[in-house]
C-alpha cells in the first residue's frame, strides 16, 4: 500500500481505538460497555493488520487474526456470559460522574502525550507518532479500574489496560517475541476466567457484585 | 536426545508439574499426601546441583532454549526449594485438621495439591527464564494460579481478599509489561538488537536510549514491586496473606515476594549502566522508606496476628529495596542472604500462625492468651520466629540487616538508612508487644468470646503434630545455622552478587 494510505489507515484505526476507550467512560449500561470493548478489540486487530500490510509480514498478519479472535471474540463473549447471570446491569454509582470522567480522559490524554515524547524522538515514524494513543488507553483503563464499582466494569478496566499495552507494543516495535505474546495472551485469558469465577462466587455469597460490599478487610 | 544440562535446567519446572499431574490424577489421599514435599525436595536438589555447577571457577551460565541459570538463578532456586519443602511438608497435617473441622473437602485438598505444585513450577520458571518477557509471563501466572488458593475457604473475607489480590496484582504487573514493551523498543534501536534476553540487555545496556529506558525502568520497578509487596501498590498483601491457608501464606510470603524482587534486581542490573546508578537508587530508596513507614504505622495498632506477619513482610521487602538501592557488593550479598533468611523464618511463622488459628479459632491477637502455658512448643517456635524477624542473633536476619545497614551508610544513603533503622526499631517494638500479649499470661478458659465472623471455634488438638513441628523447627534451625555459619552458601552468595553488579 502507498505511504499516505498507510498513515491514514493507521490513524483511522488508532482513532477508533481511542474513541472506544472514551465511550467506555461515557456509557453506563454494562452490556453497551462490553460491546464497545469488542469494537476496541476490532480496532486493535485493524492496527496490527495495517502494520502487517505495510511491512508485508505474514507473521504479523497471523497475529492480527489471533488478536481479533481473542479480543473481539472470546473475551467479549466471556464478559457477556458473566453479564447474563448478573443483576441490574448498570454502573449505578461510579465514584466519579460521567462529565468529570470525560474531562479526566482529556487530562490523561495530555499526560500520555507528554510522557511519550522520548519514545517518539527515539524513532520518529507514523507508527511511533501514534504511541500516545496506546498510553492514553492504558491510563483510561486504570481510571476505570479505580473509579468503577461493578465487578464487570473493573474487569473491563483491566482489559483496557492490556489492550493499550498491546497497541503500544505493536506501534513501537511490531510486537514482542511470539513466545511472549502467546504467554501474555494466555495469562490475560486466565486472569479474566479467574475474575469471572470469583465474581460468580462473590455474587453467590454477597448477593451482588457491587464491590462497595467488599470492605470487611481493612486496618 | 536430551542433554544433561537441559535436563538439570528443566527439572525444577518439570518436577512440580509432575507433582501437579499426580494430584490431578490420584487426588489427595494418604499415599499422595507427601508427593508435594517430594517434588519440593527434588526442586531443592536441582537448585543445589545448579549452584554447584555455576559456582565452579570459570563456569559460565548454563543455557537451554528459553532457560538460563547463573549463580543468582541457582540461589533463588535453593531459596524456593527450601521454603517449598517446609510448606509442603507441613501441608498434610494442616489439611488433616481442616478436613476434620469441616472447613475443607477432599476435592478442596486435591485442588490445593495441584495448584501449589503449579505455583512452584511457575516460580521456578520465573527465576530460570532467560527472557524478561517470559519472566513476566511466569510472575503473572503465579497470580492466576494462587487466586483460588487465597479464596480457598470461600468465606466472604477470603473471596474479598482473592478479588483484590487478582485485580491489584494483575493491574500492577501490567505496568511491568508496559515497561518490558518500552525496553524492547529501546533495545530494538541499539546496534546489537538484544531483544528481551536480559543477559544480552545487561551486556549492551550502555547503548540503550537513556530517556526511553528511564520510563521503562520506572514502570518495571513499580510493576514488579507491586507483586513484591512494595509500596505504593501493596494493599493486596495483608488481605491475601491473612486469608490464604497457612502453607500457601508461607509460600507467598516466603518466596513469591522475593521472586518478584528478583525481577527488580535483574532490571536494576540493566538500568544502572544505561541511565546511571542514581536513578534506580533514588527510586528504590523512596519505595523502601514508604514501605517501611506503611508497615510501621499499620503494625503499631494491629489486632490480627496474621496481618501482623503480612505487614512484617512489607517491612522486610522494604529492607531488601534499601539494600538494592545501596547496590554495593556487600549490600547485594546481604540482600540475597536476607531473602533466604526471611523466607525460612516467615514460612515457619505462617505455619505457626495457621496452627494457632486452628487451635484457638481466631486470628485476633486479643483472642490468644497464655499460649506459652497452653501450647509450649508452638509458643516457643512463634516467639523464636518473631525474635528472628526483629533481627536478633543468632538468626541470619541479624547478619543480613547489619550488612544492609552498613552498606547503606557507606554508600551515601546515610539519612535514608538512619530513618529506615528507626522505623525498623518501631516495628520490632510493636511486634514484640503484640507477641508478648499472645504468649504470656495465664492459659485462658476456652470459650467462643472474641471470635471473628467466619472463623470456627478451636477444633484442633492442643498437642502439636509432628508433621507441623518438624518443618517449623527445621525452618528456624536452618535460619539460625545460616546466621552462625553462612559458610556453605558464602561462595554462592558472592557469585550471585557478582552476576548482578558485573564484577569479575
Amino acid at each position: 500500500m502507498s505511504d499516505t494510505a498507510y498513515v491514514q489507515l493507521l490513524d483511522l484505526a488508532c482513532g477508533a481505538f481511542l474513541l472506544a476507550a472514551v465511550l467506555v467512560l461515557w456509557r453506563r449500561e454494562l452490556a453497551v460497555i462490553v460491546r464497545v470493548f469488542a469494537l476496541q478489540g476490532l480496532a486493535l486487530a485493524a492496527i496490527v493488520a495495517v502494520i502487517a500490510g505495510h511491512d508485508r509480514s505474514a507473521e504479523l498478519g497471523a497475529l492480527a487474526c489471533g488478536i481479533l479472535a481473542l479480543r473481539a471474540g472470546l473475551l467479549p463473549w466471556l464478559l457477556r456470559r458473566a453479564l447474563a447471570g448478573a443483576g441490574p446491569a448498570k454502573e449505578t454509582r461510579p465514584l466519579v460522574n460521567v462529565a468529570a470522567s470525560l474531562l479526566g480522559a482529556a487530562v490523561l490524554t495530555m499526560i500520555a502525550y507528554a510522557v511519550s515524547g522520548p519514545l517518539v524522538t527515539l524513532a520518529p515514524s507514523p507508527a511511533t507518532h501514534a504511541v500516545p494513543v496506546g498510553l492514553t488507553v492504558v491510563l483510561i483503563g486504570f481510571f476505570v479500574l479505580v473509579t468503577r464499582r461493578r465487578a464487570l466494569s473493573q474487569v473491563v478496566g483491566f482489559l483496557l489496560v492490556d489492550n493499550g499495552i498491546t497497541a503500544t507494543a505493536f506501534l513501537t516495535t511490531a510486537g514482542v517475541p511470539l513466545l511472549v505474546e502467546l504467554g501474555v495472551s494466555l495469562d490475560v485469558l486466565f486472569a479474566v476466567l479467574v475474575l469471572q469465577l470469583l465474581a460468580t462466587r462473590i455474587r453467590d455469597t454477597f448477593g451482588d457484585t457491587d464491590l462497595d460490599e467488599l470492605q470487611e478487610l481493612h486496618d | 536426545m536430551a542433554h544433561p544440562t537441559t535436563l538439570l535446567l528443566a527439572a525444577p519446572i518439570a518436577l512440580p508439574l509432575l507433582g501437579a499431574a499426580i494430584y490431578a490424577a490420584a487426588g489427595w489421599r494418604r499415599g499422595t499426601a507427601f508427593t508435594g514435599a517430594g517434588c519440593a525436595a527434588g526442586l531443592l536438589a536441582a537448585g543445589i546441583a545448579l549452584a554447584v555447577r555455576t559456582s565452579q571457577p570459570g563456569a559460565a551460565a548454563l543455557t537451554a532454549g528459553p532457560l538460563r541459570a547463573d549463580a543468582l538463578s541457582a540461589y533463588m532456586l535453593v531459596a524456593i526449594g527450601a521454603v517449598a519443602l517446609l510448606a509442603t511438608a507441613a501441608t498434610p497435617s494442616y489439611l488433616r485438621a481442616e478436613l476434620a473441622a469441616g472447613r475443607a473437602s477432599p476435592r478442596t485438598c486435591c485442588r490445593h495439591g495441584v495448584l501449589v505444585q503449579a505455583f512452584l513450577a511457575a516460580m521456578a520458571l520465573a527465576v530460570l527464564a532467560a527472557n524478561l518477557g517470559v519472566l513476566w509471563v511466569a510472575v503473572e501466572a503465579t497470580t492466576v494460579i494462587t487466586a483460588f488458593l487465597v479464596g480457598q475457604r470461600r468465606t466472604r473475607t477470603a473471596l474479598e481478599a482473592a478479588w483484590k489480590y487478582v485485580v491489584i496484582c494483575s493491574a500492577g504487573i501490567a505496568l511491568a509489561f508496559l515497561g518490558t514493551v518500552l525496553l524492547n523498543f529501546a533495545a530494538a534501536h541499539t546496534p546489537a538488537r538484544p531483544g528481551l534476553d536480559w543477559a544480552a540487555l545487561a551486556a549492551g545496556a550502555t547503548q540503550l536510549d537513556p530517556d526511553v529506558t528511564r520510563i521503562a525502568v520506572a514502570l518495571l520497578v513499580v510493576g514488579f514491586g507491586t507483586k513484591a509487596g512494595l509500596a505504593p501498590l501493596h494493599a493486596w498483601l495483608p488481605d491475601a496473606h491473612s486469608q490464604a491457608p497457612a502453607p500457601v501464606s508461607a509460600l507467598m510470603s516466603g518466596v513469591l515476594l522475593t521472586v518478584a524482587f528478583y525481577a527488580v534486581l535483574r532490571v536494576k542490573a540493566i538500568a544502572d549502566p544505561a541511565v546511571g546508578a542514581g536513578f534506580t537508587r533514588a527510586l528504590l530508596a523512596g519505595i523502601a522508606l514508604i514501605s517501611l513507614a506503611v508497615a510501621a504505622s499499620l503494625l503499631l495498632a494491629q489486632r490480627d496476628y496474621k496481618r501482623m506477619l503480612a505487614y512484617s513482610s512489607i517491612e522486610h521487602m522494604g529492607l531488601l529495596a534499601l539494600g538494592a538501592a545501596a547496590g554495593s557488593r556487600l549490600a547485594i550479598t546481604a540482600v540475597l542472604l536476607h531473602i533466604l533468611g526471611h523466607g525460612l523464618t516467615k514460612a515457619a511463622l505462617f505455619l505457626c500462625s495457621g496452627r494457632i488459628q486452628q487451635s484457638t479459632g481466631t486470628s485476633l491477637v486479643a483472642g490468644v492468651r497464655g499460649l506459652a502455658a497452653d501450647q509450649p512448643v508452638l509458643a516457643t517456635a512463634f516467639g523464636l520466629g518473631i525474635a528472628a524477624l526483629t533481627g536478633f542473633p543468632p538468626f541470619s536476619l541479624f547478619a543480613s540487616e547489619l550488612g544492609i545497614a552498613r552498606a547503606g551508610f557507606s554508600s551515601g544513603l546515610g539519612w535514608v538508612t538512619a530513618a529506615a533503622l528507626l522505623l525498623v526499631l518501631v516495628i520490632a517494638a510493636a511486634m514484640a508487644g503484640h507477641t508478648g500479649r499472645m504468649l504470656l499470661g495465664a492459659a485462658p478458659d476456652r470459650g467462643p468470646a472474641g471470635q471473628p465472623a467466619g472463623a470456627g471455634t478451636g477444633t484442633a488438638h492442643r498437642r502439636l503434630p509432628a508433621g507441623t513441628a518438624v518443618p517449623l523447627m527445621a525452618g528456624l534451625v536452618a535460619c539460625a545455622a545460616l546466621g552462625i555459619a553462612a559458610h556453605p552458601v558464602h561462595q554462592l552468595l558472592l557469585n550471585a552478587a557478582d552476576t548482578l553488579i558485573g564484577a569479575p
